[in-house]
């Protein structure tokens, strides 16, 4: 059957069960959205800049697991996507990213719109492709789909030519298969690496598990927790690992490093065994290498053989897919009983209540905690969070406690602002019957807040939060830790975000007072719409405890015990705040 | 931090030297040296690559090759019997009578003269980067005009052949210490 390349690249969409793409049209790519008409099984998704578009196909995959599609033009329209890309990367989503390319005879001449398109993007991509002949399309993005998909996702983005996308040239799917002789996604560690794991875990007095994004990847939820439940393992998760294991699971810690409850950090700086499932020990995870873990042996699972090594030197490395390596140790794993270590966790646990935010009187003041909170709390845990990037995503990682995988979709690697509104709208258009709230600040709300005009063209109801504390809020608490409170360029003016949400034909809270919060989420949730709920939240709060960037992990700045609350043990050396 | 020599195979595609140059650099490490040609095998292209980095960044160079989706094979050829050639053309002064002195040690270094005009001659020189080095600092005070050097070329000794068959998975986990 001959087809135009445009025509092509639908039909492969099809039949790699796609039915749903966000993107922006523009010159070069102008012959794929014309034929895009004629395959009504797909829903395009207009977004406002390519970047929110990326974001969105980025939440999409995340909240679906499926793989999410963009559309971009040459140029301007594909270097916009960059930021996006660059996020899927960190945080290894599956995007496949199609953008259009002037006409091969003026690639290289500096043509109008043109830019090296895969040259920017490859430190950004897991793979990436120029595409100049037609023939070439079907199998291109196969493989496209393929690999990012497969093995540790990734973006992948496929760079196709104005005219390889206008000319006819045969389309044969089947004989398009991807060949990728250099590509091998599918790794299993070696038997002794299973010995050796076996019997660090056989001997560990005080192991902790530390799960992280790849147990969602993997769909490894059920097997970590078995596996925790039968060696009575608690279990600390990184940021991306959050839903990963219910937050009610009674061997779930919470969340580790810079900004993980102080319990974690020293249950970490105790333990004899750390077990890595799916995570790659960022530095905001281990704060001090030099320092970290001191004590522990490490058994890290990771499909992604460069990440062993990378960061923390581990005793055993057992390569491959987090299921399939949990389901190969479970039946050789012995019955633990770590009540001792845990029951030490526990201890630990003792004053951190009182130091907690959700402790705080009721002053007349209203905290981002508290309004997070009781997001948490009237939305039963069960919303579908977008957050944006900042203290807001800190809180919202500490108190919105997850239950449910699939269910935290936040910037981790990468920290992009603006991340939180799109990824609300590509996880609403996911999952259309999920509750789905974007948590965002001022600021970064600011950077995509255009898309507010996406959700009114597809007519669904996202909830926006803003956070609003008028300055951009963790830069200004590093300032405040770190730099002498020399408030530079923090302090930020906002625009009214009521009328912002009417302006786009959505419903618009304004809040100042706790009192007020629950009837507003009532209220949100009540409207049909797209609401924007603007929280004027305490100026200058800080989001404790902090591991300072580079500081061991176990230096924490806790948060200031309040005056009028009853403290026990507040003479304790060990819980002075340390503000250095 | 001391040298370490890969030997990668490549697929033969638009864009692939980027993209190792490309690694080497975003991952912060240092080349060396780094040569590029057919193999045997059509589609197929070789690379000898020197890095200056420790053991433990070795490591990350052979893991983060092997996740480039072109790369076909990487092996880590430092401690192995290997045969190493780097070729350099050096252009020298040759006038006033010196000729006959540059001859006799272009012979004593088994190079070869491969242009001759009145005032200078080409010396083509084969060899470990060691033996090129020596061979240029003799020839200097006569007057190196140009001089260009092709980089090494490593092979395995023995009869076994590195190949670009996809490895083992075990050849592709970072060792552990």
């Amino acid at each position: 059957m001959k087809l135009t390349g445009a025509k092509i690249i639908w039909e492969c969409l099809l039949r790699e069960g796609v039915d749903l793409v966000f993107g922006y049209p523009g010159g070069t790519i102008l012959p794929t959205y014309d034929a895009m008409l004629d395959y009504p099984a797909i829903h395009h998704v207009l977004c406002r800049h390519e970047q929110g578009g990326t974001h969105m196909a980025d939440a999409y995959a995340r909240a679906s697991g499926r793989v999410g599609v963009m559309f971009a033009t040459s140029g301007p329209g594909a270097t916009n996507t960059v930021t996006g890309l660059a996020t899927a990367m960190m945080d290894s989503s599956p995007v496949v990213c199609i953008t259009g390319q002037v006409p091969t005879a003026l690639v290289g001449l500096d043509a109008f719109q043109e830019t090296d398109v895969t040259g920017v993007t490859l430190p950004v991509t897991k793979h990436n492709y120029l595409v100049t002949h037609p023939e070439d399309i079907a199998r291109t993005i196969r493989e496209a789909f393929y690999i990012a998909r497969t093995g540790r996702p990734g973006p992948v983005l496929v760079d196709i030519t104005k005219d390889a996308q206008q000319k006819d040239t045969e389309f044969d799917w089947d004989s398009a298969e991807p060949h990728l002789p250099g590509y091998r996604p599918d790794l299993h560690a070696l038997p002794e690496e299973y010995e050796k794991a076996l019997n660090l875990i056989r001997s560990a007095k005080r192991p902790v598990i530390l799960a992280g994004r790849g147990v969602l990847q993997s769909g490894a939820m059920r097997a970590v927790q078995e596996f925790a439940e039968k060696t009575n393992t608690p279990i600390a998760l990184s940021l991306l690992g959050i839903g990963g294991i219910p937050a009610n699971h009674p061997l779930n810690l919470g969340m580790m490093g810079m900004h993980g409850e102080a319990w974690v950090n020293h249950a970490i700086q105790q333990a004899d065994l750390l077990l890595a499932f799916g995570m790659r020990f960022d530095d905001r995870v281990t704060g001090n290498v030099k320092t970290y873990a001191p004590k522990a042996q490490k058994i890290h699972i990771d499909i992604d053989p460069s990440e062993i090594n990378k960061i923390v030197k581990v005793d055993v490395a057992l390569v491959g897919d987090l299921c399939d390596v949990l389901q190969e140790l479970m039946p050789r794993v012995q019955v633990g009983d770590h009540s001792e270590w845990i029951a030490h966790i526990d201890e630990m646990k003792g004053d951190a209540a009182v130091r907690d935010i959700q402790g705080l009187p009721d002053t007349g003041h209203l905290y981002a905690a508290h309004v997070i909170n009781d997001l948490w709390r009237y939305t039963k845990g069960e919303a579908l969070i977008c957050t944006d990037v900042g203290q807001h995503q800190m809180w919202t990682a500490q108190y919105y406690k997850q239950n449910r995988p699939f269910n935290f979709i936040t910037s981790g690697g990468l920290g992009t602002m603006g991340f939180g509104l799109p990824a609300a709208i590509g996880a609403k258009l996911a999952r259309p019957d999920a509750n789905v709230w974007s948590i965002s600040g001022d600021g970064g709300f600011q950077m995509t807040l255009a898309e507010l005009a996406t959700a009114a063209q597809e007519g669904i109801k996202v909830n926006a939060a803003i956070i609003n504390n008028g300055y951009l809020g963790m830069v200004r608490q590093w300032q405040e830790f770190f730099y002498d409170k020399r408030y530079a360029a923090t302090p930020m003016l906002s625009p009214d975000f009521v009328k912002i949400a009417e302006a786009y034909g959505h419903k618009g809270i304004r809040v100042t007072q706790r009192s007020e919060v629950e009837d507003a989420l009532r209220e949100a949730e009540a409207y049909p719409g797209t609401v924007v709920i603007d929280f004027r939240v305490e100026k200058e709060d800080s989001v404790y405890p902090m591991v300072p960037a580079g500081a061991d992990l176990h230096e924490m700045i806790r948060r200031p015990i309040p005056q009028n609350v009853m403290v026990e043990n507040g003479g304790d050396a060990e819980w002075d705040i340390s503000v250095k | 931090m001391s040298a370490h020599t890969f030997v990668a195979y490549v697929e033969d595609k638009p864009g692939v030297l980027n993209r190792v140059a490309s690694l080497f650099r975003r991952r912060a490490f240092n080349i060396e040296s780094l040569t590029v040609g057919h193999t045997d095998q059509a589609g197929v292209s070789r690379m000898t690559i020197v890095v200056d980095t420790d053991d433990l960044g070795a490591r990350r160079v052979e893991a983060n090759l092997y996740k480039l989706v072109n790369v076909l094979r990487v092996d880590n050829v430092t401690a192995q019997p290997t045969v190493e050639r780097d070729l350099a053309l050096i252009k020298v002064t040759a006038r006033n009578g010196k000729r006959a002195e540059i001859l006799q040690l272009v012979d004593v270094y088994r190079a070869r003269v491969v242009d001759v005009t009145n005032e200078s001659l080409v010396v083509e020189i084969t060899g470990t980067e060691d033996k090129i080095e020596s061979m240029v600092d003799i020839l200097r005070p006569f007057g190196i005009i140009e001089m260009v050097r092709t980089g090494i070329v490593s092979m395995t000794r023995g009869a076994q052949a590195v190949s670009a068959n996809p490895p083992l998975v075990a050849a592709m986990i970072p060792e552990l210490n």
